[in-house]
């Protein structure tokens, strides 16, 4: 496979085409904050906390890198003062829904980004369900050929994980999702709690 | 009418031996009523009824005419509107009752001079069309056969040189030349990104792997923008025939036209095109016997605004919730089932046909430098004239408000003016003169977007425009993504806080903040570009984000933060408002002066319409003098 050369936070880094930054950056060992992405599953790019910032052309532009392939000579930079003021913001943005007492990967990060996870939660826009819709789960249940015994329902911010009606029995028998949920939200599994019926 | 069957034409010499026979069939000196029925705003504003009454009244009458049922011609604030040829008398506003004068002037060779156009500002009559001053200063290409041809008649197209440009394309350029025509014609996609269409087009034929689709993208979904549906109404032959020769130029056999559910005359009438185009040989196998086969069938979204968005509508087409998706390798490489896929908007598509027909130098005189061509905008909000309106590129914001639009309602200040839809920006007075084109918008914080326009008078909040907008992309955001759905949630709560008066100092900060996140982290372009309404509205008009603050709002527009009062030393104690209050909250007597009970009052401001004298003032912050009961009311002294 090709091999292409960029650099990322000033080192220079050798990838595979066909990478994205995520994975290259991982394998240089530089860390980039994720809450959405699983190195098992096909990256989905929706909680957006992975955004660095890269140069092409003279022209620099901010991307998701869990999705982003790598290009010959891309300069990555994934810790400047934009970036890590953005992903301070999602992180109290993610608070709304997830609840300042959020538990797992969100209030670890919280604590590393300066983030004040009460911030926007006392605005009592909604009640916390401790999730932030990252859609971990529904991707590994649909990947466990559970045939989707979860899955969004509702559009926007009525965006919402249930259980699909009749899939009772098929969501008692594994407990994939509560593996990869960032938020210590799936505390059980079966056909009542943690999911709400659409 | 003669036209008879319609056959499978077999070669580009058939379609204009074809072409010739309806021309000659068709008298040019003949009478003809066109009447604005295949549109969605002529029918709702009667035009049927006024069709099919002139049909009664010209076969009553025993006349040699024809009434063609045309789509929209733009002025839809005047409609319906009936155009009678030969000699092209413009009658606007015409209702069903008219129709027997009309026709009976028409017979008489008299001219109807009430239902003729009045200019509000000379009071004239005008007779055409061409002098109103509407639409001399519109340069219509693609909307020139609006309001002539009957949409739901391929023969209609035809005369009109309809299909020239497929002929032209297939038989005497390779796919590479009309590639390469496109791109000299600096062509830019008229969605509202503004990339260059020929770039796209190549793209997606370099791109590996079959098969490749072409779309066209007619979800239209921002408030008060309708040039999509317009165009699809009543011109759909030509958005078909831009597509096959686009999908000539890109290698591609599989189209898809994607029509909001919404827009159900769009979705009959692209349908009517479509099997029309089928019968004559123009689409399908073997088109024309140049050997190039090319199918298109017609997607009906769900009508969310969200599925506009390229990646969004193409997960919709391959039968999925329409989300869009993060899409750093282009749809044009990897769209419908990771296949190339190239979606243009339909005057993206439309003007293609104008471009290999005439050519691209001509295409390039039209217009500016960096964005050639014309644009249709839907020219909507407090302005005299609203419709829609094709203009040359590079033409003023003064120009289409003023001119063309007829300046602002009621003699009132212009204020703003919102281009792009529910993603663009508002721009103040000082940039009226700013030539329209994608880069001076976007230089403005505001953008070209899919063309609609909005003009503010001075009565406006900007405040309030922000929040409006906030809340429809709340409403219409899919939520996948956390800056878009949170970030949008918590904007919408602190426009709205700012508007009922409950803001705090540090709103503005936090609205900064989130604008950031929102416009560098979202998912798609709905999330990235929602900031614009609220950035622009607080780059020029920051102080009115200062005043709600400060418990008043300038334009008097929020509610919370504006009461009505009765000023006493012009207070005749006509009675007048005390009987039109809806809630009781007048309290008068004859010849004593009113006093409003602010505790009743709904702020609905009716006393404020119906006052003759100009007593009731609508006071921002809501403070006014205390009013005592039973004084006796300043009689004016009239003269």
């Amino acid at each position: 496979m090709k091999e292409v050369t960029l650099e990322i936070d000033g080192k220079v880094v050798r990838a595979k085409e066909g990478m994205t930054i995520l994975q290259a950056a991982k394998e240089a060992g530089i860390e980039i904050p994720t809450l959405c992405y699983h190195e098992e599953m096909e990256p989905y790019g929706v909680c957006r906390i992975c955004v660095v910032e890269i140069e092409r052309g003279g022209r620099s532009r901010t991307v998701a890198s869990c999705c982003y392939p790598v290009e010959e000579g891309l300069k990555v930079r994934t810790r400047t003062p934009k970036i890590e003021r953005v992903r301070k913001t999602i992180l109290e943005l993610a608070a709304i829904t997830a609840g300042e007492d959020v538990g797992g990967e969100v209030r670890a990060l919280a604590f590393q980004y300066g983030a004040n996870l009460s911030r926007f939660v006392s605005l009592g826009l909604v009640e916390p369900s401790k999730c932030i819709l990252c859609g971990l789960c529904v991707r590994r249940c649909i990947e466990a050929q559970w045939d989707n015994a979860i899955d969004f329902v509702g559009r926007g911010v009525g965006r919402r994980v249930a259980l699909m009606p009749g899939k009772e029995e098929a969501c008692k028998t594994c407990s994939y999702c509560y593996r990869v949920c960032p938020t210590g939200r799936i505390t059980s599994f079966g056909p009542n709690p943690p999911f709400s019926p659409p | 009418m003669g036209e008879g069957m319609r056959e499978r034409l077999r070669g580009p010499e058939e379609l204009e031996r074809w072409r010739e026979r309806l021309r000659r069939e068709r008298d040019p000196s003949a009478l003809l009523f066109t009447v604005n029925v295949r549109s969605a705003c002529g029918l709702a504003a009667g035009s049927e009824e006024v069709a099919k009454r002139l049909e009664e009244e010209v076969e009553g009458r025993g006349l040699a005419g024809r009434i063609v049922r045309t789509g929209c011609n733009g002025f839809c604030e005047k409609e319906p509107v009936v155009t009678v040829y030969p000699d092209e008398t413009f009658y606007v506003g015409v209702r069903s009752e008219d129709v027997p004068e009309l026709v009976e002037g028409v017979e008489k060779g008299k001219v109807v001079d009430r239902l003729l156009y009045q200019d509000p500002v000379t009071g004239q009559r005008i007779r055409k069309a061409s002098d109103l001053p509407f639409y001399r200063h519109q340069q219509k290409l693609l909307l020139s056969l609006n309001g002539r041809i009957d949409p739901t008649r391929i023969e209609d197209y035809i005369a009109e040189g309809g299909y020239r440009a497929l002929a032209k394309a297939l038989f005497e350029l390779t796919p590479e030349q009309v590639l390469e025509e496109v791109k000299r014609s600096g062509l830019r996609g008229r969605g509202g990104g503004g990339f260059p269409t020929g770039r796209k087009w190549e793209t997606t034929r370099k791109a590996p792997g079959e098969p490749k689709y072409v779309i066209v993208n007619c979800d239209e979904g921002d408030p008060g923008a309708f040039m999509d549906r317009s165009l699809m109404e009543g011109n759909p032959h030509s958005v078909l025939e831009g597509l096959i020769i686009g999908a000539y130029a890109i290698g591609s056999h599989q189209g898809f036209i994607y029509v909001r559910e919404e827009y159900p005359l769009a979705v009959e009438n692209i349908g009517i095109a479509i099997e029309q185009a089928r019968e004559c040989g123009l689409l399908g196998e073997d088109i024309l016997g140049s050997g190039f086969d090319f199918e298109v069938e017609v997607h009906r979204g769900a009508g969310a605004f969200v599925s506009g968005e390229s990646s969004a509508l193409m997960t919709a087409i391959e039968g999925r919730v329409g989300e869009p998706r993060p899409k750093y390798i282009h749809t044009a490489v990897k769209g419908i089932h990771d296949k190339p896929s190239c979606l243009n908007n339909v005057e993206t598509w439309a003007n293609v046909p104008l471009i290999i027909l005439n050519g691209a130098e001509w295409f390039r005189k039209i217009g500016t430098e960096g964005s050639p061509g014309t644009k249709i905008f839907s020219l909507v909000g407090k302005v005299n004239n609203t419709g829609l309106v094709e203009v040359p590129m590079g033409i003023t914001l003064r120009k289409i408000i003023f001119e063309i639009g007829g300046g602002i309602k009621g003699g009132k200040r212009f204020k703003a003016v919102q281009t792009g839809g529910p993603s663009g920006g508002v721009i103040p007075e000082q940039y009226l003169d700013t030539p329209v084109d994608f880069d001076e918008l976007t230089k403005l914080g505001s953008m070209m977007g899919s063309g609609g326009m909005i003009v503010m008078d001075e009565d406006t909040c900007m405040v309030d425009v922000a929040r409006f907008f906030i809340h429809f992309l709340l409403e219409e955001s899919c939520g996948k993504c956390i800056p878009c759905r949170e970030g949008l949630r918590v904007l919408d709560r602190i426009l709205t806080d700012l508007c009922l008066g409950k803001g705090k100092e540090e709103d503005l900060k936090t609205i900064e903040e989130i604008c950031e996140a929102m416009a560098e982290a979202s998912l798609c372009a709905l999330g990235t570009t929602a900031v614009n309404p609220v950035l622009t509205t607080m780059r020029y008009f920051g102080e009115e984000y200062e005043a709600h603050l400060k418990g008043r709002c300038p334009a008097k527009v929020c509610k919370a933060l504006t009461a009505y009062f009765i000023n006493p030393d012009k207070c005749q104690g006509c009675l007048v408002c005390f009987k039109n209050c809806p809630t009781g909250a007048i309290q008068g007597e004859r010849e004593m002066v009113h006093v409003i009970e602010q505790e009743k009052c709904i702020k609905c401001g009716i006393c404020y319409a119906v006052c003759p004298f100009g007593a009731v003032e609508k006071l921002s912050p809501p403070v006014a003098p205390p009013a005592t009961y039973g004084i006796k009311a300043k009689k004016e002294v009239r003269k």
